[in-house]
C-alpha cells in the first residue's frame, strides 16, 4: 500500500493504494465517491468517465497512483456552487438524457469535455466523441439532444430534421 | 395546451437529479461493516466431470475466510424453475436439477466451480488462482438440432435425451393447419435464425448478503427487477428462510431488460455464505462474468410457412421452431418460445389456422430467458419476414398485403388462445405511412443511388402482449405462481401520499409517473406524492417489473387503493361537513358537498383522519392507508407499425439506418416523455440486434463474444434520430388506466423492419436475396450480394 494524494472536486483527497489499485477503484472504495460506476472490464463503456487535469479520461485506465498530485473532477463536483444542476446536467434532465441514470455519470462527464473543446458541437460531431460511451436505455437520442441544447442549439429542430 | 401536471403531463424525473449528480444508491455503491468479499471459479470448460477439487492451498492464503465448492451446497435446494411447460403428449418438460455451485460435473463456461471468501475482492481472486481442481473434459452439445440426434452427449445424465420438451400450439388444430397449407394457392417459407444476445444492462449485477444473529434475519442487496420474487424464491426453494427472516432490498437498479428478473445462483450464494460466516458477504460482477453468467436471451431457430389463398388472404401458418434452453432452466425460461411467442403468432392479422410447434432444447451454454420483449420479438421476426418475402413473391405492395389481413374487429379471438381486446391497425398505419414520409421514399432512393448507395425501405406491423397475466389463465399455462401485483396507498396526517408499490423502476422513472396518476385523481400536486418501492421490508407484496406490466397491473392497484383511500377520505369529509356522504365530491384537492359552498381541504380530512378531536368513530375507523391487489383480467396488447430506411454500401456490404419511423398504439399515455425515452431505447436494442449483436459460441462451446471487445453493443454513431409518435390511442378496455405498456414496443417491432429494409436495398441492386440472418454484418450483407 502506498499513499496518494491528489484534489479531488475542489478538495485535498488523501487515501492508501496497490500498485494495482484502478482509479475508478480509489475514487469509490477508497474516497466514497461512488457516483462514478464500472460498467466493464475492458475500457469500453465510459461509465467512469472522470476529468483528471481537465482531461476526460477513463478512470479504469488509470492508477491511482498515476493520478498523484492531479486534479481530479468527478459527477459529484459537476453542480452550480449552488447546488444546482449545471447547464449539461439540467440539459440531461429537461431533455431526458437518462433512465437507469448508471452511464449518465460518465455520459455528463464526457458531454462536459466535450463542449469544453468544441462549443457548438454538430449531431455528428456528438455522436463521434460519445462513442467510447455506452447506453444500453436511451438509444442515445435524447442524450444528444441534450448535449445539442447544452450547447445553445435548437435540439429539437435538428432533431426532426 | 400540453399538461404540466397530472395523466398526459411530460413531467420531468425527480429521479434524475440523483443520477446526475452521483448520489444514486446502486447495489455495488452498498458497503457494509466487516465485509467480506467472494470470488467466484467459473468453468472454463462447456461440458466435464469435476474429478477433484483441493481447495487447501486456497485456503491457507492470506485473508481468505472459506473456500466454498458444490459440497456445501450438497443439502441445499436447487435453483426454481417458475414455469413448467406441459408438451404436446401432456407430459410435463423435462427439468433437471440446478445447484448454486456445480454438483459432479460443470454444464456450461461461467458454471460456478468454487467460491472463496475474503476480506478483499483482490485476495480472493488471488487465492481462486491457488485452486487446484481436475476436470474430465466431454464433448459439449451446443447446435440444438445435433443436440437432439439420438447418440449426441447428454448435457444432464439423469434426463432423457436434450429434448425439454415438444410442444404444440394449439396441438388440436395441426392438422387442420396441414390442410390449408396443402390446399393453398400460394405458400411462402422461410427459415431463419432469432439470433442468441446478451442484455447488458449497463449496471453489471452485485449481490451483498448480510446476517444478524442478534434477531436471526437475513438480508440481500441484491440487483433486481423484482426482490419480492427473489424473496419467495429464494426463501422458500434455496435456502429455506422464511419469508419474516428474509429481507430483500433492489435499491437504484442500473437496466434490467428481463436479465435481472431471475434469481441467480450468486444471490444464494451470497445469503447462505453470511449466515456461514456470520459476517456480510459481497459480490460484484465483472462485465466478462456478466457475459457468462447473466441469462442470454432469444436464440431460435425457426421454419415458417405461410399460406395465401388466390386473393392473397392469410389461410393458415405453421411454424417450427427449436429453442435453446442453455444447460439449466433459468427461472422463467420454459414460458418464453412458449406461452410469450406461440400465443403472438396471428400478429396483427386474421389468419384462420396456426400451428406452433416447439422443441426446446438443453445445451452447453449459459441459460436463455426473457430479454426485453421475450418471445414477442421472436414471433414478430418470423411473421413479419416472411409477410415481406410473400408480398415479394407475389408482386404485391408490401404494405397493402398487411392492410388487406389486418384484424379489424375487437374484441377478436385469435386462432392461438388469445383475445385483443382493442386496436387499430390501419391508423397506426396511416400513422406510419405519414411520419415516415412513404412518398418521399422514391426520391430519397434516386438521391442515395446517384451516391453510388443501394436504399431500402421496410415496413412492419406489430403486436405485442403485456401486463402479464390473468392469474388463472398463466396457471392453466404452467405457471407456478399468480401473477398479482399490489400497492399500498398511505396518506400521511399532513396529506403528503406515500405509495408503496410492488413494482420495480430501474429506468422506467416510476418514481415520476405514478405520482401523476395520483395527483389526477386527487387533485393534489405530484411533489405530494412518493414512491417507494424496491423493498420487501417496505412493501407488502409485489411481482416487480416485467414485460411492460408495471403501470398496467401495479399501477391498476395503485388506483384501486386511491380510490378506496378516497371512498373512505368522503365518508370523514362527510362527518366533517356534516353531510351525506353521497353528497361529497373530490375536486382540485377538495371536499365540497354537491349544489353548496361548503368545502374542507385534502390536508384538513387527512388531519382528521389521524388526529381528530371530533371523529366518527361509530362508523369509521381512524387512519387513511389503504392497500389494493390487482389481477389483470387479460392481457393487454400495444401494437404499432415501424418503417425503416437503410443504406447499402455495394462496395462493403454496410448498412446505416438512415431514418427509422415508429408508430405506436399504447392506449392512454401517462408521461409521453417517458414513453418516448422507452421506445427510443427499444430501438436502439432492436438496431443491435439486426446489426450489430451476436453471442457465439465455438463448437466447443466456448464463449467467443465474451467482451465489449468481440460483443458489438449499439453506440451513439450507429443509430439515427428517430421518429416517435403514440397519438394512435385505443385504450386498453379492462383496466383502470386504460394504458398497455410501452417498454418492449421498440425491441419488438424494430429487427424485422431493419432487415426488410436491407432485403428490399439489395433487391433494388438486383441482388435477388431472400433473407439473412441477423446480425446483418457487412461481411453478411456483402456474400449474400456475391451470390
Ligand atoms: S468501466 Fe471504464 S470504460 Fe468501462
Ligand atoms: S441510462 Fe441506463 S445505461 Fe444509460
Amino acid at each position: 500500500m502506498t499513499k496518494v494524494s491528489m484534489t479531488v472536486n475542489g478538495e485535498a483527497a488523501e487515501g492508501e493504494a496497490e500498485g494495482r489499485t484502478l482509479l475508478v477503484e480509489f475514487l469509490r472504495e477508497e474516497l466514497g465517491l461512488t457516483g462514478t460506476h464500472v460498467g466493464c472490464d475492458t475500457s469500453q463503456c465510459g461509465a467512469c468517465v472522470v476529468h483528471v487535469d481537465g482531461r476526460a479520461v477513463k478512470a479504469c485506465t488509470m492508477f491511482a497512483l498515476e493520478a498523484e498530485g492531479a486534479e481530479v473532477r468527478t459527477i459529484e463536483g459537476m453542480a452550480n456552487a449552488d447546488g444546482s444542476l449545471n447547464v449539461v446536467q439540467q440539459a440531461f434532465q429537461d431533455h431526458h438524457g437518462l433512465q437507469c441514470g448508471f452511464c449518465t455519470p460518465g455520459m455528463v462527464m464526457s458531454a462536459a469535455a466535450l463542449l469544453d473543446e468544441t462549443p457548438r458541437p454538430s449531431e455528428a460531431e456528438i455522436r463521434d466523441y460519445l462513442e467510447g460511451n455506452i447506453c444500453r436505455c436511451t438509444g442515445y437520442h435524447n442524450i444528444v439532444k441534450a448535449v445539442l441544447a447544452a450547447s445553445g442549439q435548437d435540439a429539437e429542430r435538428i432533431a426532426a430534421e | 395546451m400540453p399538461k404540466d401536471h397530472g395523466i398526459g403531463a411530460a413531467s420531468k424525473r425527480r429521479e434524475d437529479v440523483r443520477f446526475l449528480t452521483g448520489t444514486g444508491n446502486y447495489t455495488d455503491d452498498i458497503n457494509l461493516p466487516r465485509q467480506l468479499y467472494v470470488h467466484f471459479l467459473r468453468s472454463d470448460v462447456a461440458h466435464g466431470e469435476i474429478r477433484h477439487i483441493d481447495t487447501g492451498a486456497a485456503e491457507a492464503m492470506p485473508g481468505v475466510k472459506r473456500v466454498f465448492t458444490g459440497k456445501d451446497f450438497e443439502g441445499v435446494g436447487g435453483l426454481p424453475c417458475g414455469w413448467q411447460v406441459t408438451d404436446r403428449h401432456g407430459q410435463p418438460m423435462q427439468e433437471p436439477a440446478h445447484p448454486v455451485i456445480a454438483q459432479g460435473k460443470v454444464r456450461y463456461v461461467g458454471e460456478i466451480l468454487a467460491a472463496v471468501v475474503a476480506d478483499s475482492r483482490e485476495r480472493a481472486r488471488d487465492a481462486a488462482e491457488a485452486i487446484e481442481f481436475d476436470i474430465a473434459e466431454l464433448p459439449a452439445v451446443v447446435d440444438m438440432k445435433a443436440a437432439l440426434a439420438p447418440d449426441a452427449p447428454k448435457v444432464h445424465d439423469d434426463l432423457d435425451g436434450n429434448l425439454c420438451y415438444d410442444w404444440g400450439f394449439v396441438e388440436e388444430n395441426r392438422e387442420t393447419v396441414d390442410a390449408a397449407i396443402r390446399e393453398a394457392a400460394h405458400v411462402t417459407t422461410l427459415e431463419l435464425v432469432n439470433n442468441r444476445l446478451v442484455a447488458n444492462p449497463m449496471e453489471p449485477r452485485v449481490a451483498v448478503g448480510d446476517y444478524s444473529r442478534a434477531d436471526d434475519q437475513s438480508t440481500l442487496y441484491t440487483t433486481s427487477q423484482n426482490p419480492h420474487v427473489i424473496r419467495l424464491l429464494m426463501g422458500a426453494f434455496v435456502l429455506g428462510i422464511p419469508e419474516h427472516k428474509l429481507r430483500v432490498v433492489a435499491p437504484d437498479v442500473g437496466g434490467g431488460f428481463g436479465s435481472k428478473i431471475f434469481h441467480y445462483a450468486e444471490e444464494a450464494f451470497c445469503t447462505f455464505a453470511a449466515r456461514q460466516l456470520g459476517r456480510p458477504v459481497k459480490w460484484t460482477s465483472t462485465r466478462s462474468e456478466a457475459f457468462m453468467s447473466d441469462a442470454h436471451g432469444r436464440d431460435h431457430v425457426t421454419k415458417i410457412e405461410l399460406a395465401l389463398d388466390a386473393d392473397n388472404n392469410f389461410t393458415a401458418l405453421r411454424t417450427e421452431t427449436h429453442a435453446n434452453m442453455g444447460a439449466y432452466l433459468s427461472t422463467f425460461a420454459p414460458s418464453v418460445p412458449t406461452w410469450l411467442h406461440g400465443t403472438l403468432m396471428a400478429g396483427n392479422y386474421k389468419t384462420p389456422n396456426i400451428y406452433v410447434n416447439v422443441k426446446a432444447v438443453f445445451t452447453n451454454t449459459v441459460p436463455v430467458d426473457a430479454y426485453r420483449g421475450a418471445g414477442r420479438p421472436e414471433a414478430t421476426f418470423q411473421l413479419e419476414r416472411v409477410i415481406d418475402k410473400a408480398a415479394r413473391e407475389l408482386g404485391v405492395d408490401p404494405i397493402a398485403l398487411r392492410r388487406q389481413n389486418f384484424v379489424t374487429e375487437f374484441p377478436y379471438a385469435t386462432p392461438v388462445a388469445v383475445e385483443y381486446d382493442t386496436g387499430d391497425y390501419n391508423a397506426t398505419m396511416d400513422k406510419l405511412e405519414e411520419i415516415a414520409d412513404i412518398k418521399g421514399f422514391a426520391a430519397r432512393r434516386k438521391e442515395s443511388e446517384a451516391r453510388g448507395k443501394l436504399r431500402g425501405l421496410g415496413v412492419n406491423a406489430y403486436i405485442e402482449a403485456c401486463g402479464i397475466a390473468p392469474s388463472n389463465l398463466v396457471g392453466q399455462l404452467g405457471a407456478r405462481a399468480g401473477l398479482y401485483d399490489a400497492a399500498t396507498v398511505r396518506v400521511n396526517a399532513t396529506g403528503s401520499i406515500s405509495v408503496m408499490v410492488g413494482a420495480h423502476s430501474h429506468g422506467q422513472g416510476h418514481e415520476t409517473a405514478f405520482p401523476q396518476v395520483i395527483s389526477e385523481m386527487l387533485g393534489i400536486g405530484e411533489d405530494q406524492v412518493e414512491i417507494v418501492h424496491g423493498d420487501t421490508s417496505k412493501i407488502p407484496f409485489g411481482m416487480g417489473t416485467y414485460g411492460s406490466r408495471s403501470l398496467a397491473v401495479c399501477g391498476s392497484a395503485m388506483v384501486r387503493a386511491t380510490e378506496k383511500v378516497v371512498a373512505k377520505a368522503k365518508k370523514i369529509a362527510a362527518h366533517l361537513l356534516e353531510a351525506a356522504e353521497a353528497d361529497i365530491e373530490l375536486r382540485d384537492g377538495k371536499f365540497t358537498v354537491a349544489g353548496t359552498d361548503k368545502e374542507v381541504a385534502w390536508g384538513d380530512v387527512t388531519l382528521a383522519a389521524y388526529v381528530p378531536h371530533n371523529y366518527p368513530l361509530e362508523d369509521v375507523e381512524p387512519g387513511l392507508e389503504e392497500t389494493a391487489f390487482y389481477d389483470p383480467a387479460n392481457f393487454t396488447y400495444p401494437a404499432g407499425a415501424y418503417a425503416c430506411e437503410v443504406e447499402v454500401d455495394p462496395e462493403t456490404g454496410k448498412v446505416t439506418i438512415e431514418r427509422f419511423a415508429a408508430a405506436d398504439d399504447f392506449g392512454n399515455v401517462i408521461n409521453p416523455m417517458i414513453v418516448d425515452g422507452q421506445v427510443h431505447g427499444g430501438l436502439a436494442q432492436g438496431i443491435g440486434q439486426a446489426l450489430l449483436e451476436n453471442c457465439a459460441y465455438d463448437e466447443n462451446g466456448q464463449l467467443v463474444s465474451a467482451s465489449y471487445m468481440d460483443y458489438a453493443m449499439p453506440r451513439a454513431d450507429d443509430v439515427p434520430f428517430y421518429t416517435v409518435d403514440h397519438s394512435c390511442q385505443t385504450p386498453c378496455t379492462h383496466n383502470p388506466l386504460g394504458v398497455k405498456g410501452c417498454g418492449e414496443a421498440g425491441a419488438i417491432g424494430s429487427p424485422p423492419t431493419i432487415v426488410n429494409a436491407v432485403i428490399d436495398a439489395l433487391h433494388s441492386g438486383g441482388h435477388k436475396v431472400d433473407h439473412i440472418d441477423m446480425p446483418l454484418t457487412p461481411s453478411r450483407v456483402w456474400a449474400a450480394m456475391q451470390g
